[in-house]
């Protein structure tokens, strides 16, 4: 699988009657197999960013690049091909009037059929827990299982990139890890992962790097140690983000940067 | 007061029942928190609280829902609607799609509740300052963030004053500011004597607002106490609940063998 580069030059976007920019110039680069975390409070242009990599929307200025090709003259076929998209909320996403045609969908209409077809479905149910689900009515799972369906849907088209919004929200302890362990076999087949999320003990667990959005710009990139680092924390909060709580609790220790648990332990053993 | 006595409830069609044998009593100005696993009936207890099911929803439910003493479980839903409020899970859901402008959208509970004009405005801009979303008093409620429209549903129940409120995991889409806001919202409600029942994945939240933890495990009533208590107890992660960010780093310091004289300074600096 060849994963494509993604660069994004002085996007701009302003929805139809908006008032707002919703994106204010967003310069990014990610590269090939990269876990990218996207971080921000509400309305800073996360999402509206993220719709831009696979063609949902279209830059109002500026420009997005998926493997060196202008996404704007990409049709929306060629850009589901390399950028899978993970919906926030699973109800714009699932039609489908059974699980495994919901997640049959993708894959099909990228051509798959027969045994193939069915390793993929097979497959992305699997890795979400919904193997025994198949069956069933999308609209008989409670709202955390629809989520997971819907991410199902979207592995199932094993895209070389794989976008995520707000993946955590709504999932128990089981939820979180299965989203966890999509991100590291991702990473283990060197398929870019980008995430949005407001889980910062997530992030700094999940991602190595993080960028963080504020009003449409983006205000700091780099890896967890240094954005939830203590000379970040000023920026951090002008967005209205908290570090995790790793983090603060090293701080005070005199620890150093420790954005996750682990580091935490380990610098304080 | 919000009272569930035996509460037992299927939904049309399902094998086995979401909700066993379930009673649960808020006081006035209580907040409890209810957490549990996926799938363990955490939205269907909200379903049921709020009177949606079987109303609404359908299915068959056993047992009695109780409002300040009084049995609702036949009252009908326009006459229960009046007295419970409920913030859905989705947002989009809970928007009326009736209203033109965020404003609208807040203004409409208390309006339908016939709320007099002047005292209308009055609660319409105070609950849109509460929770920080004055500023998008003009615009569309379908065309903010999921983030923003769930601000706007809290505001459009705090600008009810429900004495009875129920709310499914109503800071989901937010970010640590918006959590924060609802958090206080919920406070206000509670002070100014509402029961509320509010089910939450996050138990840093549960911990800062609720009184007390209910935690179900396959339809039933699993653990019940204090907040501290419940959201302390080494059973919470078997039932597929994520223990405080405090607790967890305590608990994973103490697994890795760090010493007492550490442990404590660790503790210290959780505080």
């Amino acid at each position: 699988m060849s994963v494509p580069e993604i660069t994004v030059e002085g996007l701009v976007h302003v929805y139809p009657r908006g008032e707002v920019r919703a994106l204010d110039g967003v310069d990014l680069r990610i590269g090939p197999g990269e876990r990218v975390a996207l971080v921000g409070q509400n309305g800073s242009g996360k999402t509206t960013l993220v719709r831009h990599l696979n063609g949902l929307l279209r830059p109002t200025a500026g420009r997005v690049q998926i493997g060196g090709d202008d996404a704007s003259r990409l049709t929306v076929a060629a850009l589901a091909r390399s950028v899978g998209l993970v919906f926030q909320d699973p109800d714009r996403q699932i039609f489908a009037g059974s699980v495994r045609a919901e997640v049959e969908f993708g894959p099909r209409n990228l051509g798959h059929r027969g045994a193939e077809l069915r390793a993929a479905v097979d497959g992305a149910l699997a890795t979400v827990g919904l193997a025994d689900s198949g069956d069933a009515n999308p609209y008989d799972l409670g709202a955390s299982r629809r989520k997971l369906l819907a991410l199902a849907s979207v592995l199932a088209m094993r895209t070389p990139v794989l976008v995520l919004d707000e993946p955590t929200t709504g999932q128990d302890l089981a939820g979180v890890a299965i989203v966890r362990g999509v991100v590291e076999a991702a990473e283990a087949e060197g398929r870019t992962v980008i995430a949005i999320s407001h889980d910062m003990a997530f992030v700094a667990e999940t991602f190595e790097r993080v960028v963080v959005m504020r009003a449409g710009r983006i205000v700091l990139d780099g890896p967890p140690a240094s954005v939830f680092a203590e000379e970040s924390w000023q920026a951090l909060r002008s967005t209205y983000l908290e570090p995790p709580l790793a983090a603060v609790a090293g701080a005070r220790l005199g620890l150093g940067s420790t954005p996750t648990d682990e580091a935490l332990i380990a610098a304080l053993g | 007061m919000l009272r569930l006595e035996s509460v037992s409830y299927r939904y049309a069609g399902a094998r086995r029942p979401s909700l066993r044998d379930v009673s649960l009593e808020l006081a006035d100005g209580e907040v409890v928190g209810l957490v549990g696993a996926s799938e363990a009936g955490k939205t269907t207890l909200c379903l049921v609280a709020s009177g949606l099911a079987p109303r609404i929803v359908g299915g068959t439910l056993r047992g009695r829902v109780l409002l300040d003493g009084e049995d609702v479980s036949d009252a009908p839903m326009h006459a229960l609607a009046a007295r419970v409020g409920i913030g859905f899970q989705n947002p989009a859901t809970q928007l009326s799609g009736v209203a033109g402008t965020v404003f609208e959208e807040v203004a409409f509970g208390p309006m339908n509740l016939g709320v007099a004009r002047d005292e209308l405005l009055d609660r319409t801009w105070s609950a849109l300052d509460a929770l920080r979303v004055a500023s998008l008093a003009d615009r569309d409620p379908q065309r903010l963030s999921g983030g923003q429209q769930q601000l706007v549903a809290m505001a459009g129940l705090l600008a009810m004053r429900p004495q009875h409120l129920v709310l499914d995991e109503p800071t989901a889409q937010l970010d640590p500011a918006g959590t924060g806001l609802v958090s206080d919202a919920v406070a206000r409600l509670a002070a100014g004597g509402a029961s509320i029942l509010i089910a939450e994945h996050k138990t840093d939240l549960l911990a800062a607002v609720a009184t007390r933890v209910v935690a179900i495990d396959d339809g039933a009533i699993a653990l019940d106490g204090p907040a501290e208590q419940v959201l302390a107890a080494p059973q919470l992660r078997r039932l597929g609940v994520a223990e405080p960010g405090g607790h967890r780093l305590a608990r994973l310091a103490q697994e890795a063998g760090i010493g007492a004289d550490r442990l404590r300074k660790l503790r210290e600096a959780l505080a």
